[in-house]
């Protein structure tokens, strides 16, 4: 299908242009002109033309947690929220440790023709810290990584020899740096507000302690290693000095992290209740300044649908988690309005960033490249509520808030499969 | 939910969920009506007929006798119908979830619900769907509170020593798991104390502690040094396995409430606890039972207090 | 309207009618505030044995359930046995009845008085209960948007006041 996006500031973080003018896609892909008249014009005038979002974490709880929320819900909230492709974590039930979940899995989504899924592999088996997992023969599946999700891995001999089995064949890592032992039994951030609200805390020392260990593993085995949901200022300092070092990871932050602090528990609110904790106001602060200068690479949702019976709980027994997909891009455009960044550099950490992390074609509006598009108008306000929200999972702190960034349309593969007036 | 859920639009107690976001006034205050109950309590008839008609509703998702007793007794005394319930024995263990038994409690025509609750914030999440006509009276919540204790513990402090704004008042022990302890904090520096101290061994005492503005000492001869009152809490003995200290012995040694050691305080200072006491433990029988005690004290003037707080919150609109 | 009349020149006259009937086993109390205040004067021109006896009706209204606690309850003290006792209650200002009937009940939570002889320095009417007064000072006519108070100065001397009621 021929068709022409017309007269839209268009922002490509890749290659840094900002302009109005218009995109052509033709078979799927962007291309520098249409060869005769298009099927379809999209008027973007007064609109922001830009990748589709990708998002680096995003549950969508299939298999197992279908109670929970759906490929389907979760689809359309993605694309919805102009996600056009996004990486899921194992910590599916089964966990994605076999090869047939993973395929399984795949052609759901294929079949459902919205976003693009990436799944993202067990690391161990059952996530339980102890066997290795297929790696190969999950990759050959379509795992673009492996991961422990949430899952602790506490035998550091365990972790060293699966960094070196995925570094053999050059697969990424994606993990979580926190030590069991001293995150075990923390339900907040251990700090001032924790102690007042009489809550068991886990120290950030937890997630630097686990950092500093990770390091040095990747040091000894040349594993490519992203950390996921950075949550302290020190993890930022660790990592600016890896990557100054010259050693091959990268990482990210949960959306939440950059806008909201362990203040924002107020009197035990149970939609702060995530994993990572919500840190100090410090911590908050040197997460947002690390993600605008790039020792945080990228930004993703983290998106986990909770049902709101397990968050109607006192807040040590709520489950943690926060709804994600549709809040990514007006949180995105809040933090880079805050830094006073250029919208290309806030774009560039919900776009061009966690493409490359990922290693695929998409989030550049390129000549080629797949035509993975989103349409959004930045001043349009969006009222966060239960009822605008597609996902299962209405479950945010920012519920009520009023928030800036409404996507327009959503194109995959140069189809659009989301509208809205 | 970011306005104080204790006060209702005119600024008067409709429930009472930590002494903390209470102003000096209304805590002033309720320690005034608990003087005027502790008057009914040394009278013959101890009852007045202000609940007359309410019902109390205990709900004690952690098992406790002491507390649970006193409030009952204090709910009788102003004539209302008690209502017990040791949750633990029932619903919760079929998996009803805290807001379900609640709701059918509800519907059964409660007025005011006691409620103790092993995770910190429990209360604060029923005081959130309660009825209008609903109060709640926080208990002790996990680690976070136990407001009626800490009441009744400033309202000891207050009728030995009259003005606080010239005490010095240590709080000896296991700070980090005490919610009588944050609870007797929050209400000393409302009320103008100029200097509390916490004396504890450093696993023991929380994170940033200081942000609740006391002092911390980690001797404890020179942490009472000087003191008008001190305050002992218990220690349980689960601490031990949790790798927070290594043993009874060595605990009390450094910070058991020995005579020698109380000597360094005031002479006329007070030793309090909110009970129960490991004797031995925290504190030495001589002292538990001397003259500088007000142990015993404390416990009738628990009743009254909650018999204050208790007509306070159901009155209220 | 008429001027309020001399809340001392009413309070001798009450003296002068109580001498007489007082006896070895009479005793006062007196209702906070006003009451108390004429109770204390009372009570030391009549001379008095027991100590004077004071109360707050607090937990007694019967309007509990619409207004809530009273703020800052005063404490009832009677220094005294109640049983047997012949009883004179004071109380500034007669009005509906109901601070009387809340005293009573709270009075025989202590015992069982012989007698109870209510004392008021002004009786305004406007009774809602069958309550009456056996030594009033006078009767005074109060708007009905208005309330009696008794106010006690510095000096010590009592006078009447008129105020808006809320």
């Amino acid at each position: 299908m021929k068709i022409l996006i017309r007269s839209g500031r268009v922002v490509d973080p890749a290659s840094g242009r900002d302009a109005v003018g218009d995109v052509a896609i033709a078979d799927g892909r962007i291309c520098e002109s249409l060869a005769g008249e298009p099927e379809r014009v999209i008027d973007a005038r007064g609109l922001v033309v830009a990748p589709g979002l990708i998002d680096l974490s995003a549950r969508l709880r299939e298999p197992g947690y279908e109670h929970k929320a759906t490929l389907e819900s979760e689809m359309d909230a993605a694309v919805a929220g102009g996600v056009t492709s996004l990486a899921c974590p194992p910590d599916t039930d089964p966990p994605l440790d076999e090869p047939g979940l993973v395929d399984m899995l795949r052609r759901r989504a294929k079949a459902l023709s919205r976003a693009r899924v990436y799944p993202v592999g067990a690391l161990t088996v059952q996530l339980a810290g102890e066997r290795l997992t297929e790696m190969a023969e999950l990759a050959e599946a379509g795992c673009v990584a492996f991961s422990q999700a949430n899952s602790p891995l506490s035998d550091t001999q365990v972790l060293w020899r699966a960094l070196q089995y995925a570094a053999t064949f050059g697969f990424p890592v994606w993990l979580r740096a926190e030590d069991y032992c001293l995150a075990r039994g923390g339900v907040a951030h251990d700090g001032e507000v924790a102690t007042r609200l009489g809550l068991p805390g886990i120290p950030a020392f937890a997630e630097t302690i686990a950092l500093g260990a990770l390091l040095e593993l990747v040091r000894a085995s040349g594993a490519r290693l992203h950390v996921c949901r950075l949550s302290s200022a020190g993890a930022v300092q660790l990592m600016r000095a890896a990557k100054a070092e010259g050693l091959p990871v990268s990482c990210d932050v949960g959306a939440h992290y950059v806008h909201l602090s362990d203040m924002d528990l107020g009197y035990f609110d149970s939609h702060c209740r995530l994993t990572p904790p919500l840190r100090s106001q410090r911590d908050r602060q040197a997460l947002s300044a690390g993600l605008a200068d790039g020792t945080i690479d990228c930004m993703c949702s983290d998106h986990t649908p909770v049902d709101e019976d397990q968050k109607q709980l006192p807040f040590s027994e709520a489950e943690p988690g926060a709804t994600g997909l549709e809040l990514l891009l007006p949180l995105a455009l809040k933090w880079g309005e805050q830094r006073n960044l250029p919208l290309a550099r806030t774009l560039a950490r919900i776009t061009s960033d966690p493409a490359r992390i990922l290693g695929v074609q998409s989030g550049r509006l390129a000549t080629g490249a797949p035509a993975d598009v989103v349409v959004f108008d930045p001043r349009a306000p969006v009222r966060i509520s239960a009822g605008m929200l597609r996902s299962q999972g209405k479950n945010t702190p920012f519920l009520g808030y009023e928030l800036e960034g409404r996507v327009r349309y959503t194109l995959v593969a140069g189809k659009p499969v989301y509208e809205s007036v | 939910m970011q306005s104080n859920p204790q006060l209702n639009a005119n600024g008067e107690l409709r429930h009472l969920l930590s002494i903390e976001g209470l102003p000096r006034e209304v805590l002033l205050s309720i320690l005034d009506t608990a003087a005027s109950f502790v008057g009914v309590t040394e009278r013959e008839v101890k009852k007045v007929p202000i609940l007359r008609g309410k019902s109390v509703f205990n709900l004690f998702f952690e098992p406790s006798t002491r507390t649970r007793t006193t409030f009952e007794i204090a709910a009788k005394r102003l004539s209302a119908d008690v209502i017990n319930l040791n949750i633990a024995a029932s619903s919760q263990t079929k998996g009803e979830s805290l807001l379900d038994t609640v709701a059918n409690l509800s519907a059964m025509q409660a007025d005011v619900f006691v409620v103790r609750h092993a995770s910190s914030g429990a209360p604060f999440l029923i005081a959130q769907h309660v009825k209008p006509h609903e109060h709640v009276i926080n208990a002790g919540d996990g680690r976070h509170a136990h407001p009626t204790q800490g009441l009744l513990d400033l309202y000891t402090i207050r009728h030995y020593k009259r003005d606080f704004s010239r005490l010095t008042v240590a709080v000896v022990g296991d700070v980090l798991h005490s919610r009588v302890a944050r609870s007797l904090i929050h209400g000393l520096t409302t009320l103008g104390t100029p200097e509390v101290r916490v004396i504890g061994p450093q696993t023991l005492l929380p994170t940033g502690v200081e942000s609740l503005g006391v002092r911390v000492f980690h001797d404890m001869r020179e942490g009472l040094r000087g003191a008008d009152v001190a305050v002992m809490l218990r220690l349980q003995s689960e601490r031990m396995r949790g790798a927070l200290l290594p043993s009874a012995q060595e605990y009390f040694k450094h910070y058991g409430l020995t005579a020698e050691k109380l000597a360094l305080a005031r002479p006329d200072a007070i030793v309090m606890h909110p009970g129960p006491m490991n004797r031995g433990v925290e504190i030495d029988s001589t002292v538990a039972d001397g003259p500088h005690s007000v142990i015993l004290p404390q416990v009738t003037f628990g009743i009254a207090v909650r018999m204050a707080v208790m007509s306070m919150v159901a009155g209220t609109s | 309207m008429k001027p309020l009349p001399d809340a001392e020149k009413l309070c001798a006259g009450l003296v002068a009618e109580l001498k007489p009937l007082v006896g070895p086993n009479t005793a006062m109390i007196g209702l906070y505030t006003g009451g108390v205040w004429l109770a204390e004067r009372l009570h030391a021109e009549l001379g008095l044995a027991e100590p004077l006896g004071t109360m707050d009706i607090a937990f007694y209204r019967d309007d509990y359930h619409k207004q809530g606690l009273a703020r800052d309850p005063k404490r009832t003290r009677i220094p005294f046995t109640v049983e047997g006792r012949d009883l004179l209650l004071v109380d500034d200002v007669l009005y509906t009845g109901r601070t009387v009937r809340a005293a009573m009940n709270e009075l025989f939570d202590y015992g069982r008085p012989a007698r109870i002889s209510l004392v008021v320095l002004a009786d305004r009417g406007g009774r809602e209960l069958p309550i009456c007064a056996q030594h009033c000072g006078a009767k005074v006519d109060v708007p009905a948007d208005m309330r009696l108070r008794l106010r006690r100065g510095d000096d010590g001397k009592l006078r009447l006041e008129l105020e808006r009621a809320e």
